[in-house]
């Protein structure tokens, strides 16, 4: 348990990838099976249960601490579990810290009325870190802020090269912790894991953004588009071992999305967009956006905000792996299983016709529909390649909508940028109650501007600051960014009434008087929320 | 024998011994001073005249300047007993920075001991606390509450070494107080075997040289500032708190922000502070130390300055010890 806690507590504190991926390598390569699979599972979330009560934390520490003592502490510190661990008298026992294996056991097999005195027992045995790691682990407290994806990475990285992290996430759906067949296998010592029947998630196929140099060397012939939606990508599967939705990053979504899930009636893996459709109109993503980062969800969520998803490939058909097929291929299979199963809550992604690039183009441009971010070009002959291959598939955004905002916080960011002021809330101007213009924050960027773009706007904050609270600095109202969106869309939890998508700095505009930047009429203007269908 | 509440007394100028005729760690400049170590919240600059150990008089010349260290200085050894008015005044080690003593003085039979700051862990650069038996003793509370324990300093300083040789491509960059904190870990890092440089931030460069002068032996430090980016990876850079995570880090190679302060232990605060490593070293004594101390010293009654005295007051209260908050002004601003 004790390297276990180390790891939590560096994790926590770790902004930068490549680093928490350096300390989850560290842990598996040096921690023995079953407790570094263990400690695999509770990272990546496949470890969540919730053995207590935070009441059962509060007892305890009610039977060995001083009420008046506890309560100040626990004001101070501000988290129940991290008082406890932090204050638990220390007595020295003979007993070593637990293991996480036998933890995670014991939490599993023993009776609900011992886990008090067993709980206890180990926090005797062990340090403020561990104990920590403990009551968060037998609470469900646990947030690593690492994904799961991250994880996988580093376990591949134990191979030196041999299984890339796509690979893991072939088996991984199909594994179970403690995992010791993977980690056998990433090290040598056994074959790839057979995921079998098991539905597990293939990992996608990525676009790259469509520049103009790669524009101008296409020929339309060789090319598919279909509209780019404002949904999240997903994976449908389903094997004899059952039905699954997974989002991009691999993460089982089944659970968030019982509807899809049941009207999955067939065997194979496609590929779509995840949307919110009433009555075949598309809604924005802030709609869809409720219905997310849910781990159940009740009938007026199931009602209110429908989802369906608009299907794009096919990976296999039944057992058969047919991502080798060119897109033609997989599209006409797509098209003939389709027509055939007329599955529930799906649709097809529309083919769109065009007979030049430049009539692609005009179809881009005219694509003003919230839930339109742009067309997809797909290479007619090209097969289904996991990642990120260059040349084959190309997302072409529309041209971004923009406009002047004014400068109001500055917020300090994180890792690399940690020195300096790097997110930045902008607002526009209305008319306040009394008649007077105000500005209202209507949203965040950070990112958008050149290092020297960012060096200039770090040394304006820190010299026009009025007011800090924390890492954030209210500014004087007195600097215009041009701040570049793909959609501007109504929404109730923004006090402006309305929600960017994607905002990003354009532009700094150090010549233009604060007084001349855009009212927020203006950008309500550009609010798409107008129903929009797949025509 | 006279109740020291009737001699010690809490005034707006600071704690005075009246029949001595001076104050203890005056917040602002006074006649007479005694001065238990020289952190900035207790040793003020422009007193006339400043009674304290050796090395606390010589830390005070540097960070102060000649000028206002004092117009006069006394120095005194440890445990010479020296008659100032009509009070004994006599020195002992607290152990909480090089030169930092607890301030004993008698008169009539009666007697207090002003603690100063102090810590009860050992510390290679500093002689450890000692205990006096008194009347009154006048404790600190910076870390008083129970969930404040400091690991041992050794464990902290291998967690650090760990991330080292883990990230041996960037710098880690430990923000640390100038007087003291930035020395002992210097030692402490010497301890565990590091014999390479450490960097210094050029705030620390006065005082380690200081440090060195009163014989503290602390190997090789260079200055931060005119080492390259490349000199500095892989390497330990000590620097204020305040510069940690601002502008001037930009120079380090990835910096790895480390802290060394007893509250790191609390998650919240190393958060804030956008802190990726963070140490719990302390140069204060914690909860347990601070309750073994109250019992090692047997004072019938304590007296507690700069931090959270209700929590201390309650605790000593159930072991028979009365306790009382000194709202003493303008204490413990500066370093933990
Ligand atoms: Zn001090
Ligand atoms: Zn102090």
């Amino acid at each position: 348990m004790i390297a276990f806690a180390n790891l939590l507590e560096r994790l926590v504190f770790t902004p930068g990838r490549n680093a928490k991926i350096a300390l989850l390598r560290r842990y598996f390569a040096t921690q023995p099976d079953p407790d570094r699979g263990i400690g695999l599972a509770a990272v990546t979330g496949a470890l969540s249960f919730a053995a207590a009560k935070p009441g059962l934390i509060r007892e305890l520490a009610a039977t060995r601490t001083d009420p008046e003592l506890f309560a100040w502490s626990y004001d101070y510190v501000g988290d129940l579990a991290e008082t406890v661990a932090l204050m638990w008298p220390e007595r020295p026992v003979n007993a070593p810290p637990p293991r996480l294996a036998d933890v995670v056991a014991t939490l599993a097999t023993e009776h609900k009325s011992d886990l008090p005195g067993i709980v206890a027992g180990w926090l005797d045995a062990s340090d403020a870190s561990v104990r920590l790691a403990l009551l968060k682990l037998i609470t469900g407290g646990l947030r690593v802020g690492v994904s799961a994806r991250l994880a996988k990475v580093a376990v591949a990285d134990l191979s030196e090269g041999r299984v890339r992290p796509d690979d893991v996430e072939e088996v991984w759906h199909g594994l179970a912790p403690p995992y010791a067949e993977l980690f056998a296998w990433v090290e040598g010592r056994a074959p790839r894991p057979d995921p079998a029947q098991a539905p597990v998630f293939r990992p996608p196929m990525l676009a790259h953004p469509l520049e103009q140099a790669d524009f101008a060397a296409l020929d339309a012939a060789d090319w598919r588009a279909e509209w780019k939606w404002d949904g999240i990508r997903v994976q449908l599967v389903a094997t004899d071992g059952g039905a699954r939705l997974y989002s991009r990053g691999a993460d089982d979504i089944s659970a968030a999305f019982p509807e899809i899930v049941q009207a999955i009636r067939f065997r194979g893996v496609l590929d779509g967009e995840l949307l919110v459709v009433r009555d075949g109109v598309v809604a924005p993503f802030s709609d869809l956006q409720q219905r997310l980062n849910r781990k159940s969800v009740g009938a007026r969520m199931l009602r209110e905000f429908p989802v369906a998803v608009r299907l794009y490939d096919m990976l296999f058909e039944g057992a058969q792996d047919v991502r080798q097929l060119p897109f033609d291929a997989r599209r006409a299979r797509l098209e003939a299983w389709y027509a055939a199963a007329r599955p529930a809550r799906m649709d097809l992604s529309e083919l769109i016709a065009f007979d030049s690039l430049e009539h692609l183009a005009a179809l881009r441009d005219g694509a003003r529909a919230a839930a339109i971010e742009g067309l997809m070009l797909k290479r007619a002959d090209a097969p289904y390649v996991p990642g990120r291959p260059k040349g084959l598939w190309w997302k072409w955004k529309r041209e971004p909508l923009t406009i002047d905002a004014v400068l109001m916080y500055a917020q300090r960011g994180h890792g690399k940028r940690g020195s300096f002021y790097s997110d930045y809330t902008f607002g526009l101007w209305r008319t306040g109650e009394h008649g007077a213009d105000e500005l209202v924050p209507v949203g965040k960027a950070y990112f958008g501007f050149t290092d020297a773009e960012l060096a200039h706007l770090d040394r304006w904050v820190r010299n026009h600051t009025v007011a800090r609270f924390g890492p954030v600095r209210e500014v004087e109202k007195a600097f215009v960014l041009e701040v570049a969106f793909d959609a501007a869309q109504r929404s109730a939890r923004h006090k402006s009434g309305v929600a960017l998508r994607f905002p990003r700095i354009a532009r700094l505009r150090p010549d233009k008087p604060a007084a001349e930047a855009d009212r927020l009429e203006t950008l309500m203007r550009l609010v798409e929320n107008a129903p929009t269908t797949n025509a | 024998m006279p109740h020291p509440e009737t001699w010690l007394k809490v005034t707006s100028a600071g704690l005075f011994c009246e029949p001595g005729g001076f104050f203890v760690d005056p917040p602002r400049a006074v006649d007479r001073a005694v001065v238990t170590h020289a952190h900035s919240d207790h040793a003020r600059p422009g007193h006339r005249a400043v009674l304290a150990s050796p090395e606390t008089l010589a830390l005070m010349r540097t960070r102060l300047g000649e000028g206002q260290a004092g117009l006069s200085q006394q120095p005194l050894g440890w445990g010479e007993r020296l008659r100032v008015g009509e009070v004994d005044v006599w020195l002992e080690p607290a152990g909480h920075v090089l030169g930092s003593a607890q301030v004993a003085m008698e008169w009539r039979g009666s007697r207090a001991v002003v603690s100063g700051d102090y810590k009860r862990a050992a510390d290679p650069t500093t002689p450890g606390f000692v205990p006096i038996p008194c009347d009154v003793f006048v404790t600190e509370a910076t870390f008083a509450l129970p969930v404040f324990r400091h690991p041992r300093p050794e464990a902290e300083i291998a967690r650090l070494l760990e991330s080292v040789d883990l990230f041996p491509e960037r710098t880690h960059v430990v923000g640390c107080y100038s007087l003291g904190k930035c020395q002992r870990l210097v030692a402490l890092l010497r301890q565990a075997g590091w014999e390479r440089p450490i960097y210094l931030h050029g705030a620390h460069v006065a005082l380690c040289e200081t440090y060195a002068a009163l014989g503290v032996d602390l190997g090789e430090l260079r200055p931060a500032t005119v080492a390259g980016k490349a000199a500095l990876v892989g390497a330990i850079v000590l620097a204020p708190p305040s510069a940690i995570a601002d502008r001037w880090a930009r120079r380090l190679a990835e910096p790895v922000v480390c802290s060394a302060s007893g509250w790191m232990r609390v998650r919240q605060r190393a958060k804030q502070g956008g802190i990726e490593l963070p140490l719990v070293i302390s140069d204060h004594a914690d909860w347990d130390e601070l309750n073994a101390t109250l019992d090692e010293v047997g004072a019938p009654e304590v007296w507690v300055t700069h931090g959270r005295e209700e929590a201390l007051i309650h605790a000593a209260g159930q072991r028979g010890i009365r306790g009382r908050a000194l709202r003493l002004l303008g204490y413990g601003d500066e370093e933990a």
